[in-house]
C-alpha cells in the first residue's frame, strides 16, 4: 500500500490547490450584480430558449459507441504489449487473430459511412 | 518509516510548485512567442521584458467579479462551480508518475530518495496516467452543460468527441514503447533508451517508431485542444466555447489547467519518444552534480517541445470539424496501429 501514499499527498495538493484559490479570489474579488450581467452570452440578442434545450447532431453518440469498442481494443493491447517477448510468436498470432476480427468491425463502420461527418 | 514520508513530502510539495510556477512561465513565453511571430512587441511593460505581466493578470483575474449566468440552478449550478475545480485537480495530479531525472542512489537525511518521481514505486505509471488524464473530459463537459449557453454547450459536446477520438490514437501510439520496454513504469522506459546505436545515434523510441511518435504528438495536441485542434474553444465560430461563462478565478483555473496540461504532455513527449533525461553519452550519471544534470537535460527538452505547442499554434490554421474527425478516426488510428505492427515484426527479427 505504501506506493500509493504519494498519490494521495499530490491529489490532496492538487485539490487543496482550487480551493485555497477560489476562496482567495472570494475574498478579494469585486461584486456589483446587475440582472444583465447574468444574462447567458449570446451575441447581445436575448436568448430564446435556454441551452438544455440545443439541439446538436446525432453522430456525437454515434462517435461515442465507437469509441467503448474501440478503448476495449486497447485495454487488451496493453498487457500484451508488456508481456510481448515472453509470449513470443504464439502471442503475436493471437493478437493479429485478434486484429484481424477488429478489422471486420472497423471496415464494416467505415462502409457504413458512421465516421464519415457530412 | 517517518523520514519516508518526509522525503515524499518534500518531492510532492517541490514538484507541485514547479509544475505551478511554469504556468505564469508559459503564460509569458506563449504571449512573447506569439509577438515575435507575428512580428509585434507583445507585453513589455511589467517588468524587465513583460516578465512580471502574468503575475499583474493573475491580480486582475483574482480581483474580478464572479458571474453565474441566470437559469444555471440547482444541480446545473453545482455543475458549472465544479467544472474549474476538476480541471485544475486531474491537470495537476497526471503529472505524478513523470520521472524528471535520474537517481544514482542518492540519500537524503541518510534516506535513500527513491527517484526523482513523486510516486517511484507505482508499477502502473502509464496507466495512471491515461486513467487519469482523460478524466479531463468531464470539466470541459460540466463546464459547456452548466453554462446555460448554446456556445458553451456546443463547445462541451465538441470537447467530448474530440477527446475520446484521440484519446484512442494516443493510447495505441504508446502500445509499441510499452513492447520494447516490457513494463508500465516510465522510469523504465526511459532507462531503456539510454544508450546508442553504432556510438553516435540515440537509442531514443522516436528513431524506430517515428509514425508512433507523430501520431502521439498530434494526438496529444488535440487532447490538450492546442491549435490546430482547439475546436472546443474556436473563438471565430463559439467565442471561447466552453469557459464563455465563466469569469474571475474560475476561468483562471482553466486557462491554468490548460497550460498545466500542455506541460504533462511535453514532459510525456520526452519520456515516451525522445529519452527522457538521457542524451548520447550521458545516460546514467553519479553523484548529485549528475543528478542535477539529467534534471537539467529534461527540462530542456521539455522546454523545447512547450516552445514546440507555441510555435504550432502560431504557424497553422485550425481545423475543420469533419477533418477533424476524419484524421482521428481514418488516419491516426489506423497509423498508430501500422507502428506497433512494425514494432512487433522488428522485434521478432531481432532487430529492436
Amino acid at each position: 500500500m505504501v506506493q500509493y501514499v504519494p498519490i494521495v499527498l499530490f491529489t490532496l495538493v492538487a485539490v487543496s490547490f482550487p480551493i485555497v484559490t477560489l476562496l482567495i479570489a472570494k475574498a478579494v474579488r469585486a461584486g456589483s450584480p446587475h440582472p444583465v450581467k447574468g444574462e447567458p452570452y449570446e451575441c447581445g440578442v436575448p436568448a430564446t430558449t435556454t441551452a438544455f434545450e440545443t439541439r446538436f447532431s446525432i453522430r456525437y453518440y454515434l462517435i461515442a459507441v465507437l469509441f467503448v469498442v474501440f478503448d476495449v481494443e486497447t485495454i487488451f493491447l496493453f498487457p500484451w504489449a508488456v508481456m510481448f517477448e515472453k509470449l513470443a510468436l504464439f502471442g503475436f498470432i493471437e493478437m493479429m487473430v485478434f486484429l484481424a476480427i477488429l478489422l471486420v468491425g472497423y471496415v464494416y463502420a467505415w462502409r457504413r459511412g458512421a465516421l464519415e461527418w457530412a | 518509516m517517518w523520514v519516508d514520508l518526509i522525503v515524499t513530502v518534500i518531492k510532492v510539495l517541490v514538484v507541485s510548485t514547479v509544475l505551478l510556477t511554469g504556468v505564469p512561465i508559459m503564460v509569458w513565453v506563449e504571449r512573447r512567442g506569439s509577438a515575435m511571430i507575428q512580428d509585434r512587441l507583445g507585453p513589455n511593460r511589467v517588468g524587465p521584458m513583460g516578465l512580471l505581466q502574468p503575475v499583474v493578470d493573475a491580480v486582475k483575474l483574482m480581483t474580478k467579479e464572479d458571474l453565474t449566468p441566470e437559469g444555471v440552478t440547482g444541480t446545473n449550478r453545482f455543475l458549472y462551480l465544479l467544472a474549474p475545480a476538476i480541471a485544475l485537480v486531474v491537470a495537476v495530479s497526471t503529472f505524478i508518475v513523470v520521472p524528471f531525472g535520474y537517481d544514482p542512489g542518492l540519500e537524503l537525511f541518510g534516506h535513500a530518495i527513491g527517484g526523482f518521481v513523486v510516486a517511484p514505486d507505482l508499477d502502473l505509471g502509464i496507466l495512471y496516467l491515461f486513467a487519469v488524464g482523460s478524466l479531463g473530459v468531464y470539466a470541459l463537459v460540466l463546464a459547456g452543460w452548466g453554462s446555460n449557453n448554446k456556445y458553451s454547450l456546443l463547445g462541451g459536446i465538441r470537447a467530448s468527441a474530440q477527446m475520446i477520438s484521440y484519446e484512442l490514437a494516443m493510447v495505441i501510439s504508446v502500445v509499441g514503447v510499452l513492447m520494447v520496454t516490457g513494463s508500465f513504469s516510465l522510469d523504465d522506459v526511459v532507462l531503456h533508451q539510454a544508450g546508442t546505436w553504432f556510438g553516435f545515434i540515440p537509442k531514443w523510441n522516436v528513431i524506430p517508431q517515428l509514425i508512433g511518435a507523430i501520431t502521439f504528438m498530434v494526438a496529444v495536441f488535440a487532447e490538450t485542444n492546442r491549435l490546430p485542434f482547439d475546436m472546443v474553444e474556436a473563438e471565430a465560430e463559439l467565442v471561447v466555447g466552453y469557459h464563455t461563462e465563466y469569469s474571475s478565478m474560475r476561468f483562471a483555473s482553466f486557462f491554468m489547467a490548460e497550460y498545466i496540461n500542455m506541460i504533462t504532455a511535453s514532459s510525456l513527449i520526452v519520456v515516451l519518444f525522445f529519452g527522457g533525461w538521457t542524451l548520447p553519452g550521458i545516460a546514467t550519471p553519479g553523484g548529485w552534480l549528475g543528478a542535477l544534470a539529467t534534471i537539467g537535460i529534461f527540462a530542456a527538452k521539455v522546454a523545447f517541445f512547450l516552445w514546440f505547442f507555441v510555435w504550432v499554434r502560431w504557424t497553422l490554421p485550425r481545423f475543420r470539424f469533419d477533418q477533424l474527425m476524419a484524421l482521428g478516426w481514418k488516419w491516426m488510428i489506423p497509423l498508430a496501429v501500422l507502428n506497433f505492427l512494425w514494432v512487433g515484426v522488428a522485434m521478432a527479427l531481432g532487430y529492436l
